[in-house]
């Protein structure tokens, strides 16, 4: 038994980091296109983060809001409904954790921080518990009306921080740049490495992570949301409301979403402005697919997401590489690791590579 | 149109799939005008051998020859060249489509831009007039049943200009009615030269049907040789390898309190339309009540009904005597109702879910199983463990996915779920289709033996011999009621058929 899990854990690896290397491949010809040396382009993408205090703490700072609409999607996932609607959910998080803590300035840190983040949970639930309930009764498809909020939320959120909730100072000095005023160092999270801008916020959804994972697999609420997921019809055959369980799964996934807006907010901008989702909403898709939609496979693999970006980021400084090409570059990795699922749910094939890789003889099955 | 094949032979196949010998060394042969039924349980390597002869897998070893010469078969296409069709379990037709249409999708290819639908209609046309295979072929295949489905997947390969036929398990799905007529049309198809691989596990169609039967058990052929010279019992034995006793009730039932009550209860179906249309019926406890019948004319939206997946219109479905129609399924769970349902692989058990998990699908939120809303997984772990060995479902372990087992093993999970909750009231519906004769030996055994417990059970099913070998009595349902109710004593196919057909009064029947 351990050993089949050792050679499982091997396959895995070894699959992912071939994905990886194809996609590197494919990078390279765009890199030798604009006129870079690829080699060199690679080496600073994924030595640079890792060696220093800056690259390592800013990993963990991007980590930490992929982390939270990771789990959010596996939740959604589980539960049968594909959340494409991160960035709105972001968004609206953002702007109710913001709201609050403008509003109650004065509220020590330990009162305020948790209010912050309770509103942007509330916030990005509305939000996906609108697609949830629409898919849920009126048949709605999800996946239209997740990325059609993603537009109505930005609209909203750019009016608010350009009209009502716009630093009076930006009105003062006539700048008008987008953005609210500076929270109150109450609502700040703490930096805990000094000289960085790692903050709290990674351990909030380190946490979460863990909380996600027993809540899915530990509790008959759990339970029952990964039946709807699995097998609908199978999850009314034993009593389950198969259509309040998909709406209380986008109001989790939602709220999930809306938490990393607040933890931006309060973690690294400390005011809500423009570019704040930062396309999390999306990337965080892949984190949890690449996770494995599991809480717990999360974590790094949010570590991982954070390595990349970092790493792109350090390339197009370095190496002054167009940024388009890094954009170019991680879509691509996330093609190839998303596409690399098939050799995990497709057990014949994997089967068949894992004998020839001599992972497994053809004598152990992994069924009857 | 491909050369007669009048001599087949598969010599020495082998095929191997990681951790399976499929099919070991077999040799089997057919001669044209001649109908070979292949007979095994699940799993026996039947299809596996099947699928080699079209060109689906390539074996590791062994040769096929077709009138003594060696042919290598490595794609379906190349099947169709020397004449070999196959008609699969689940068929292979386009919904959207007409018949013509469908038949024209098997010709493509010859040439890629001219499509000459009259001229496909006309060889439908002579081919079904040839062997009396009516199908309208401007009809779309949506509108068509199951059998007429399956007669257009015969035209297909009729068409096609195949000689040899192989039918995977061709009456997996069809009415005890359809079946009969299917086994006349292939008779009729032997009798002009053509030959026939049938596929089953239904020992009687096999028996009515083939001239010659090979047994394979374990993916060796382990038997071969003319139909006749063998009983249905025989045939059984030596599928199973071992000796089957289908149990059949012995004594009458003592117990006359009735558990489920149903009064004139009305129900819409899917179509919208009155899917039971004042039915009544009372189930006693320590009975076994069967509902025979055409599928289609309630039976679906009666299990439903009674187990709250769907709601009533009128009537009452009282259980104990007090009214439970309506309720939530979750509070008929409650009250001690237990249900076997139609779909075992996607509503009696989540496929994606291990063993265990699919074990306490309805107990999850109870005591000792959960406390407070958490799972007690130590507890869950032995109770698993205990019904995977009292019902002795086959699995490596309680985590493996239920999708990876045999529909016995997944029908035993559920029996195992049902039967332990000890319940008031059972449905079963279909409980045996599609299982080879040691599972549903084993299935018909746990309800009779909850029989003896005092259990009520209502037994939904086609097949008139399940029906006859369990039930106490028998009730016809047809368009929506009870049509009459028979005792086992006085109950026979025949009458059952009549009243299946919706023929109340046989005296003026016959």
């Amino acid at each position: 038994m351990k050993k089949k899990l050792y050679s499982e854990a091997i396959y895995r690896l070894l699959i992912i980091v071939i994905a990886v290397f194809s996609a590197l491949f494919v990078g390279a010809i765009l890199l030798l296109i604009a006129k870079t040396n690829p080699l060199t382009a690679y080496y600073v993408m994924f030595t640079e983060p890792l060696s220093g205090k800056f690259g390592l703490t800013e990993i963990l700072v991007r980590a930490a809001p992929l982390m939270l609409v990771g789990l959010g999607i596996a939740i959604s996932f589980r539960s049968g409904i594909i959340n494409i609607g991160g960035e709105g959910q972001i968004l609206i998080g953002a702007i109710f954790g913001t709201f609050i803590a403008l509003t109650f300035p004065d509220l020590p840190p330990y009162i305020l921080l948790p209010l912050v983040f309770i509103a942007s949970f509330i916030g990005g639930a509305i939000w996906g518990g609108i697609a949830g309930w629409m898919k849920a009764y009126l048949s709605v498809n999800e996946i239209l009306s997740t990325i059609m909020l993603n537009y109505i939320a930005f609209q909203v959120y750019m009016f608010l921080i350009r009209g009502p909730m716009i630093d009076p100072k930006e009105v003062a000095y006539g700048t008008g740049v987008p953005q609210t005023a500076l929270l109150s160092k109450n609502a700040w999270l703490t930096r805990i490495i000094p000289a960085s801008r790692l903050h709290a916020g990674i351990i909030v959804a380190v946490v979460l992570a863990i909380l996600v994972y027993i809540f899915l697999w530990k509790t008959t609420i759990g339970y029952k949301l990964r039946a709807a997921g699995a097998e609908a019809k199978a999850a009314k055959y034993i009593g389950v409301n198969v259509k309040n369980y998909l709406v209380l799964a986008m109001l989790l996934s939602g709220g999930f979403a809306g938490m990393a807006g607040a933890i931006e907010v309060c973690g690294v901008h400390h005011r809500a402005l423009e570019s704040i989702s930062a396309g999390y909403g999306f990337s965080g898709i892949v984190v949890a697919l690449f996770g494995g939609l599991h809480p717990l496979g999360i974590i790094p693999a949010s570590a991982v997401f954070g390595l990349l970006i970092v790493g792109a980021d350090m390339m197009q400084r370095s190496v002054t590489v167009p940024a388009s090409i890094i954009l170019a570059i991680q879509g691509l990795i996330i093609l190839a690791i998303v596409s690399s699922q098939i050799f995990f749910s497709n057990i014949g094939l994997k089967e068949k590579i894992m004998i020839k890789l001599k992972l497994m003889k053809s004598g152990d099955k992994d069924d009857t | 149109m491909s050369e007669i094949i009048s001599k087949l032979e598969m010599k020495k196949i082998t095929k191997k799939f990681p951790g399976v010998l499929a099919c070991n060394n077999i040799d089997i042969y057919l001669k044209s005008g001649e109908i070979l039924a292949l007979l095994g349980e699940n799993g026996a390597g039947k299809t596996t051998l099947m699928n080699v002869l079209f060109g689906l897998y390539q074996p590791e070893h062994g040769k096929i020859f077709i009138n003594d010469k060696q042919v290598i078969i490595n794609s379906p296409s190349t099947a169709f060249k020397y004449g070999i069709g196959m008609v699969h379990q689940h068929f292979m037709l386009v919904p959207n489509l007409t018949v013509v249409e469908n038949v024209a999708l098997g010709l493509i290819g010859k040439r890629i831009f001219k499509l000459d639908l009259n001229k496909v209609r006309k060889r439908i046309e002579e081919v079904s007039k040839e062997y009396g295979l009516s199908v309208n072929p401007n009809a779309y295949i949506w509108q068509l049943s199951v059998g007429e489905q399956q007669r257009v997947e015969l035209i297909k390969v009729l068409c096609l200009g195949a000689n040899l036929l192989i039918l995977d398990e061709p009456t997996a799905a069809l009415t005890p009615q359809e079946t009969d007529e299917l086994i006349v049309l292939l008779k009729q198809m032997a009798e002009k030269g053509r030959s026939i691989i049938f596929i089953s596990h239904k020992l009687n169609e096999v028996k009515a049907v083939s001239n010659r039967v090979c047994v394979l058990r374990n993916g060796s052929l382990v038997y071969e040789g003319k139909t006749q010279k063998h009983s249905v019992a025989t045939l059984a034995e030596k599928m199973a390898g071992r000796e089957i006793y289908m149990p059949t009730l012995k004594e009458k039932s003592q117990a006359n309190s009735p558990i489920l009550e149903i009064k004139n209860v009305f129900a819409k179906g899917n179509m919208g339309t009155m899917a039971l249309d004042g039915l009544s019926l009372t189930v006693s406890k320590g009975e076994i009540v069967g509902i025979a019948g055409v599928s289609g004319n309630g039976q679906k939206e009666l299990a439903d009904v009674i187990n709250g997946i769907s709601h009533i219109e009128r009537g009452k479905i009282l259980l104990n005597s007090k009214n439970i129609a309506n309720l939530a399924p979750q509070q008929i769970i409650n009250k001690g109702i237990g249900y076997i349902p139609e779909d075992r692989m996607h509503e009696g058990t989540i496929p994606s879910f291990s063993v265990k998990e699919n074990i306490i699908m309805k107990d999850y939120n109870k005591k000792p199983l959960s406390k407070k809303m958490f799972l007690q997984n130590s507890i869950i772990e032995k109770y698993s463990q205990k019904l995977i060995s009292n019902f002795d479902i086959k699995c490596p372990d309680n985590k493996t996915m239920c999708a990876s087992l045999s529909g016995g093993n997944v029908q035993k999970v559920i029996l195992a779920r049902e039967l332990s909750r000890k319940p008031k009231m059972l449905i079963a519906a279909y409980p045996i289709r599609g299982l080879d004769l040691g599972a549903a030996e084993y299935v018909h055994e746990q309800l009779l033996e909850a029989r003896s417990e005092n259990v009520g059970i209502l037994l939904i099913s086609e097949e008139l011999d399940e029906l006859l070998d369990i039930c106490d009595r028998i009730a016809v349902i047809y368009e929506g009621k009870i049509l009459e109710i028979l005792d086992r004593d006085i109950a026979t196919k025949t009458k059952l058929g009549l009243l299946m057909a919706g023929i109340k009064n046989e005296k003026k029947a016959i």
